[in-house]
């Protein structure tokens, strides 16, 4: 019977278990030197704001994995021996494998910044982490002002965390607006005015040059590239995260930024295979990155994986690409490709509106010339991802959206719904007379 | 993680102390209180008319102040920091205090009323007495214990109404189905039924809004003649009450599902959405308790059937004279019914019951029919074995007062707002089972985007562990499910939605979820 041995409890690792016991009987051993019961990543954030306890990050009671047998060692591995076929683990035990999947995920990127390792200085990915962010920062008084460096996703979690304790918060950020590099102009200037609602020290335009200590070695005051001294307790390094892959140096295999895998997920290595945040694609799957650091692409490898683990080969084949995200109060999803004007091809057209008032915007990217609809971004608007799917894979037009946009609404019942606004200014932006359809059931149900 | 646990709560100290604003709130909302418990003591305050107006008024009035306080200065939005870092939502010494508390009240409440003040001959005194005027004043009577805990539970709708509706100001759904709780609490429950008795002495009392089996004892003899001798209105209400069983609830639930009532209508409902919105992360998620609450539940239904059942037949005749429904035909019609139902779940809905449910539902059947049937050979008077006055009180002691009262509200800081509503309630259960079975309503999952993060099952009421589904793109279809629509309001990614939409296609298992490759998903999904 081959022995599956998982490197990584991650949302990965976790779903290649599962989709390998449904599949075969395989035996399954997942390690992990982070926490004894796999958990969500992404809630780390809901525990230190008290919304949640620990536990309940947990998808699986623990009854799951025994039940299910798939074996959880508590274990953190230095080496691993392709040619004997086994991991070496911290405190000197070894485990055997057949097939070895390594799905470790990432870690918080350091950009060399003098200070980067003093005490008090942080990134937030790991259970480990949160922990540190606990004793680091428990209250107002302990934490007078934290500064944050980097402007993505982790940093603006990392700023609402904070400040849910009422913790003074600064915000370096590298670029002119807020994650301009992802998003189009008017949703990342949106994004900036709600930082600053929220009583967050934004500095857009500003770098990190180096980090002071006191006497003890803690981190006492932070200086920018504008020649400011900030004095803080915490520094938050969220600057992205990077492959954690440090313990496979020299395994024999194949590395760049993380562990380098074919469109089977297979490494150089037989036997061998590397999925979720730690896997490197030789070149990016359509537009995507070669490196995807996102949940749902660790899931997806995960489900992909397991089929061929099980005899079943299959290549990872993601389908388009869609992603969601909350910046403090407000909801981001999207759809499809929507570049910034930073990132964009020229033959990348955006229709955007705003609410007047609220914290409402949509942005609809489609082609120049062909009027094919590429994507669509939406803050503070819940769409269908169903809907959207199919009008990707039929390559529909700008146009058919515009018409048939009250189908793809999945805000909750009473809302107020914006589509007639959203398309009266379409209209009057293009010099088109759309009418938008009322919402089918029979339109929206025929395709979920 | 225990461990980690303790140090949030002894060094971490996160901010959980109450802002100066919210501390006068309490103050004026004790002193509210305070008022209330001081009449226990048979203080004689004098001009009751003033004193309770003052305790009223200070208690709702100490409750917007603290949601104001609470809310006001913040942005619109998910407020949920803290929670589990402060005493009274966390089950802390403020928690326990508050469950023993209510606990006691309910004890009094159903069992020694005298303390109250409700004396068996002669005038109200202390805290009963406060009320009279009130009373007087609406119904003409004076005013007894239960006018008392209905007004203070009108007032606790109204006042942690106000403040739900501050918290979900963003969010329409919370504001329309609050508003709506709020309204058929204050006039169904509280003032239409004061307003009958007024006008028609000789009615029971009815709030229109409770329908069999929540209110287990509609068909009691004394309701029964209390109906029929009032006239046409009685008759009216009678067959509303009937209806409501039978057309109505079937109707609306088949649409909407059940929430349409138990958070849109139902008293219960109504204060465990207001005043217990604090502790609906209480609930336990666990598979073990799921089971619990299947057994328990439907093992309720079971018992108030037959309770029911031996009650209407221990005053039925055996001919036509008084009643023009005789033994018989009744009990040939409970088993009938009881048998369509039994036989379309088996025939049509088997492949959807879960194999405990299926033994249950065989079970109970069995019992039930084997009880009808030795009713036709005994022909004795006590039907089902024990004496239907039996079963009444004993329903009534054990599910009327003990479960739905005080554990079932008593204990709001410890297991949570909805412990009767999921465990107990026999209506709750019967709309579950049709919403389960035969009706639009679902929550849908939005295809990929789920990431685990838990806040839906945390902040479920009915202990919904809503996340086991979302993260596999399936939609919810379960039967305790209320329709609270706070799993879709704390999702941050915007993954869940209720809606009514076309039965085809509502349960959907998935393996793969939507985004990954399409033939990946037609091969696992479909085999």
């Amino acid at each position: 019977m081959d022995h599956i041995v998982i490197i990584g409890n991650g949302i990965s690792g976790v779903t290649l278990a599962r989709h390998v016991r449904k599949l075969s009987d395989k035996k399954i051993t997942i390690i992990s030197a982070e926490s004894d019961y796999f958990f969500s990543r992404t809630a780390l954030m809901y525990v230190y704001m008290g919304h949640m306890k620990f536990k309940h990050t947990q998808p699986y009671e623990n009854w799951f994995w025994e039940k299910n047998r798939i074996d959880l060692v508590n274990g953190f591995v230095e080496k691993v021996e392709t040619n004997a076929k086994k991991l070496l683990l911290k405190g000197g035990s070894s485990i055997a494998y057949d097939k070895l999947v390594i799905a470790t995920g990432s870690k918080p990127n350091k950009l060399g910044w003098p200070g980067q390792d003093l005490k008090g200085v942080q990134g937030l990915y790991s259970k480990q982490d949160l922990e540190m962010l606990e004793k680091n920062a428990p209250n107002n008084k302990a934490c007078n002002r934290a500064v944050i460096v980097g402007g993505g996703l982790i940093g603006i979690e990392m700023a609402e965390m904070l400040r849910s304790r009422d913790i003074p918060v600064t915000f370096l950020v590298r670029e002119k607006s807020f994650w301009n590099g992802v998003l189009p102009s008017g949703e990342s200037e949106l994004v900036n005015e709600h930082i600053l609602e929220h009583h967050i020290d934004l500095q857009l335009n500003t770098n990190l040059k180096k980090i002071i200590a006191d006497g003890n070695g803690r981190a006492k005051a932070v200086v920018t590239d504008k020649g400011e001294t900030i004095e803080c307790n915490v520094v938050g390094l969220t600057a992205g995260v990077i492959p954690n892959i440090d313990f496979l140096k020299d395994s024999g295999i194949e590395l760049g930024k993380g562990v380098k895998v074919n469109r089977f997920l297979e490494t150089n290595v037989k036997d061998v295979y590397a999925i979720g945040d730690c896997a490197e694609q030789h070149e990016g799957i359509g537009s995507r990155r070669p490196v995807e650091a996102v949940w749902y692409t660790g899931r997806m490898m995960g489900e992909a994986l397991a089929q061929t683990i099980c005899g079943n080969a299959r290549e990872y084949s993601p389908g388009h690409w869609f992603n969601s995200a909350k910046f403090l109060d407000i909801e981001y999803q999207t759809y499809g490709w929507v570049f910034s004007e930073r990132n964009k091809k020229d033959t990348e057209q955006h229709f955007h509106w705003q609410h007047p008032k609220e914290k409402i915007c949509i942005t609809v990217a489609f082609d120049k010339n062909s009027h094919r609809f590429l994507g669509i971004n939406t803050f503070g608007i819940r769409m269908r991802h169903e809907i959207f799917d199919q009008w990707l894979t039929e390559n529909k037009s700008i146009d058919h959206v515009m018409i048939y946009l009250k189908d793809a609404n999945f805000d909750p019942e009473f809302y107020n719904l914006y589509e007639d606004e959203i398309v009266a200014k379409y209209n009057a932006d293009f010099h088109k007379n759309i009418s938008p359809k009322k919402k089918s059931w029979k339109r929206i149900f025929s395709i979920a | 993680m225990d461990n980690f646990d303790k140090s949030m709560s002894l060094v971490g100290e996160p901010p959980k102390a109450l802002n100066t604003g919210q501390k006068l709130a309490v103050l004026t909302g004790m002193t509210g209180m305070g008022i209330l418990i001081l009449q226990l003591f048979n203080l004689n305050l004098g001009n009751s008319v003033l004193w309770l107006s003052v305790a009223i008024v200070a208690i709702v009035a100490g409750v917007i102040w603290f949601s104001q306080a609470a809310y006001a200065h913040l942005h619109k939005g998910i407020k949920n920091d803290g929670v589990w870092f402060k005493s009274m939502s966390s089950r802390g010494i403020l928690a326990w205090m508050a469950g023993i508390a209510l606990t006691g009240f309910y004890i009094v409440l159903y069992f020694y009323p005298q303390y109250l003040g409700l004396l068996k001959d002669g005038d109200n005194t202390g805290l009963i007495a406060l009320f009279d005027p009130l009373s007087k004043a609406l119904s003409g009577r004076p005013a007894s214990q239960w006018f008392v805990y209905g007004t203070l539970y009108t007032v606790a709708i109204l006042a942690f109404g106000a403040k739900f509706l501050w918290k979900y100001r963003h969010n329409k759904y919370e504001q329309l189905r609050t508003i709506s709780v709020m309204f058929f609490q204050t006039a169904f429950a509280f003032f239409i039924p004061e307003i009958m008795a007024r006008l028609n002495g000789d009615l029971p009392y009815y709030d229109l809004k409770n329908i069999w089996p929540l209110n287990y004892y509609n068909f009691e003899r004394y309701r029964i003649n209390g109906f029929i001798d009032s006239g046409s209105v009685g008759i009216t209400m009678l067959f509303f009450g009937i209806i409501s069983i039978f057309v109505i609830s079937p109707f609306l639930t088949y649409k909407y599902g059940k929430r349409w009532y138990c958070s849109w209508v139902c008293g219960c409902g109504g204060l465990a959405e207001t005043a217990g919105d604090s502790f609906r992360q209480l609930s336990d998620k666990s598979k073990f308790a799921w089971k619990v609450e299947r057994w328990v539940v439907h093992s309720v239904v079971v018992f108030v059937t037959l309770m029911t059942t031996a009650v209407i037949y221990s005053y039925l005749g055996n001919d036509t004279s008084k009643y023009w429904l005789t033994k018989t035909m009744f009990i040939s019609g409970v088993a009938v019914i009881l048998t369509a139902v039994f036989a379309w779940t088996m025939i049509y809905k088997r492949e959807e019951l879960e194999k405990d449910a299926k033994y249950g539902a065989i079970g109970y059947f069995t019992i039930i029919a084997v009880l009808i049937g030795m009713h036709f050979f005994s022909g004795s008077g006590n039907i089902f074995i024990f004496k239907a006055e039996t079963l009444r009180s004993t329903y009534s002691f054990l599910i009327g007062s003990i479960f739905s009262g005080v554990i079932g509200t008593g204990f709001y800081p410890i297991l949570g707002n909805r412990v009767w509503c999921r465990f107990g309630c026999p209506m709750a259960a019967i709309l579950g089972f049709q919403q389960r079975m035969f009706s639009k309503f679902r929550i849908t999952t939005n295809g990929g985007q789920c990431i685990s993060c838990g806040n839906c099952s945390t902040y479920c009421e009915m202990g919904i562990d809503v996340r086991a589904y979302a993260q596999k793109g399936a939609n919810i279809v379960r039967s305790s499910c209320v329709g609270c629509g706070i799993c879709s309001a704390v999702c941050p990614r915007g993954v869940l939605k209720l809606e009514n939409g076309p039965e085809k296609g509502r349960i959907n298992s998935k393996e793969v979820l939507l985004g990954n490759d399409v033939d990946l998903m037609d091969l696992v999904n479909n085999t």
